[in-house]
């Protein structure tokens, strides 16, 4: 279902995976032999393209190929109701993100909590993580969405849409708990111990000294496991009881015999997900620059 | 204490009066691991006293003040605060570190905090002061040590030495009986040095309670009512610094003094 590229797991920080495209695309480089640059990626991207785009129009299948996926006329039609549909999907991610920052913060916390008297809590935590990062994401949507409704206890919400974000969010808070507990881990004891030795409690100087430099550095992996979090809301069409982007995308589909909708409906994910890849490499660059002014001095 | 017979009273004039014990250590030790760093450390520092505490890199003497202020639990021993053992069980240590303030060598302000928020987190967030009174508390002291105008600063766009002195008045915020002072001058260029030690100057002047860890051996011998010397996690030699420096007792003291003379440090 989803590349297992998304999930950032804790270690140097920060990890940037923009990082390394920002460079390539020229973010930052030298400008002075920037014209030159330029023409020879223009030049060279041009014949790229029209090449790959000669030999797909080229290949015996394609003509079927382009009725089945591009045709006009489906698109058209399918787009204004897949769009439509897709605000469920909008508002399953958008529900699920703000929860997973509070949720995961709190696993986050928990795990770097010492002592052996917070042993139990640690374990659940750690538990928790594991569990939920080592379930496919579909499993636990599966697994709440027909599960949690057939047991007709009295207040238990039988709705797919809550069954779906409460599955988000438990896989979710577990990857970006690892991330928040990477970015409290980079925040160098002597932070604390200058903290402490001020007289502020353990929560004190997590919440005022430790906490707001670590999300700091997380923001970008953060921001990463959101775009997974956003494609995977499409996973909810596996329940079939909400109609969301994919599932009137499979509708349409079956009625019209035509793929086209499914090239719809990645088209918008892309248009989503591509300012908030831009986001992120452009936060990462901030980073460094600032950090590159910073020891500078 | 008198293990080096007759050491503090009497040095440094009026301040040099033991009227009262600020600060007493007995038979402190500390292992990390193997290594046993501190070998039964007894120590007593009278208010408005000044204690330098000089010796090689891995005497010991970071440690012993990291243990005054708690940050390292100590094996065994006691430590006592105006009175109060603070190292018993059950002692609150955030109250204890209240009373107790400590610079470190690499500053360690809070980087995302400007340079007034850093002076006034801890009187706001520990004492529960109104923020408008930690605040202008924070700029007398600011205005007092000549870092008025660096109030919006933020840490990173300081010297090392303009660091350092606000890290110094984040201490002396929360009004503290008993300083520390590990090594501030360490990380420091030498040109950047003398505006630290003018601040310690000052805070000696007006009859802060000090313990001084510090490599400084002429600002050791200026300012200190009384030098420890540590080797191998005890403290060896003890008395006021004109004796210390002129006359050591201990080979083992004569020979540190030697290698400092010779480094050109004295």
């Amino acid at each position: 279902m989803r590349p297992p590229g998304a999930p950032v797991e804790p270690g140097p920080l920060p990890a940037p995976p923009g990082d390394r495209r920002a460079r390539l695309l020229g973010g930052g480089r030298p400008r002075r032999e920037g014209a030159r640059g330029v023409a020879v990626a223009v030049a060279s991207t041009a014949v790229f393209f029209t090449a790959a785009a000669v030999v797909i129009s080229r290949s015996p299948g394609w003509p079927a190929i382009r009725a089945a996926f591009f045709h006009g006329g489906v698109f058209v039609e399918s787009f204004p109701k897949v769009l439509e549909r897709f605000g469920r999907n909008v508002f399953i991610f958008s529900v699920a993100e703000v929860l997973v920052l509070v949720l995961a913060l709190v696993i986050a916390v928990l795990r770097t909590l010492p002592g052996p008297v917070f042993f139990p809590l640690r374990l659940l935590a750690t538990a928790y993580a594991d569990l939920f990062r080592g379930v496919p994401t579909i499993l636990v949507i599966a697994l709440l969405g027909f599960g949690m409704p057939a047991l007709r206890l009295s207040g238990v919400p039988s709705s797919d849409t809550f069954w779906a974000i409460v599955a988000l969010v438990l896989v979710y808070s577990a990857y970006v708990a690892e991330v928040y507990r990477a970015g409290i881990e980079s925040i160098h004891p002597s932070q604390a111990a200058a903290a402490r030795a001020l007289g502020l409690s353990r929560a004190q100087s997590l919440r005022y000294v430790i906490l707001p430099q670590a999300v700091r550095r997380v923001v970008p992996p953060l921001l990463n496991d959101f775009i997974g979090l956003q494609k995977d809301s499409a996973l909810v069409a596996f329940l079939g009881g909400v109609t969301e982007g994919l599932r009137q995308a499979q509708i349409i589909v079956a009625a019209t015999f035509n793929f086209t909708p499914y090239v719809v409906l990645a088209l918008i994910y892309v248009a989503i997900t591509i300012p908030m890849t831009r986001l992120v490499d452009w936060l990462v660059a901030r980073e460094r620059a600032q950090r590159e002014t910073g020891t500078a001095l | 204490m008198s293990a080096a017979g007759g050491g503090g009273a009497g040095t440094g004039g009026a301040r040099g009066r033991r009227d009262a014990v600020a600060l007493r250590l007995e038979g402190v030790r500390k292992s990390f691991g193997p290594l046993e760093v501190l070998r039964g450390i007894d120590l007593e520092v009278g208010e408005h006293e000044v204690v330098c505490l000089i010796g090689a890199s891995g005497s010991g003497k970071s440690t012993l003040l990291r243990c005054m202020d708690l940050l390292e639990p100590i094996d065994s021993g006691r430590i006592v605060v105006h009175g109060e053992e603070i190292t018993a069980p059950g002692v609150d240590v955030d109250r204890v570190r209240r009373r107790i303030g400590i610079v470190f060598q690499a500053f360690n302000l809070f980087p995302h905090m400007t340079v007034l928020r850093n002076v006034t987190l801890a009187p706001e967030k520990v004492l529960r002061k109104d923020p408008r009174e930690a605040e202008a508390e924070a700029l007398a002291l600011l205005e007092r040590f000549g870092l008025a105008d660096k109030r919006d600063e933020y840490p990173d766009r300081l010297s090392g030495g303009q660091q350092q002195r606000v890290a110094i008045i984040r201490a002396l915020a929360m009004r503290p009986d008993v300083l520390l002072l590990d090594e501030v001058t360490s990380a420091l260029d030498p040109e950047l040095i003398a505006e630290v030690l003018d601040v310690i100057r000052e805070l000696a002047r007006q009859g802060m309670t000090m313990v001084i860890a510090t490599h400084e051996m002429g600002f050791a011998r200026e300012i200190a009512d009384r030098v420890c010397f540590l080797d191998g996690g005890v403290i060896l030699e003890e008395g006021p610094p004109e004796r210390i420096f002129s006359a050591p007792r201990e080979p083992r003291t004569r020979e540190f003094l030697r290698r400092i003379v010779e480094a050109g440090r004295l």
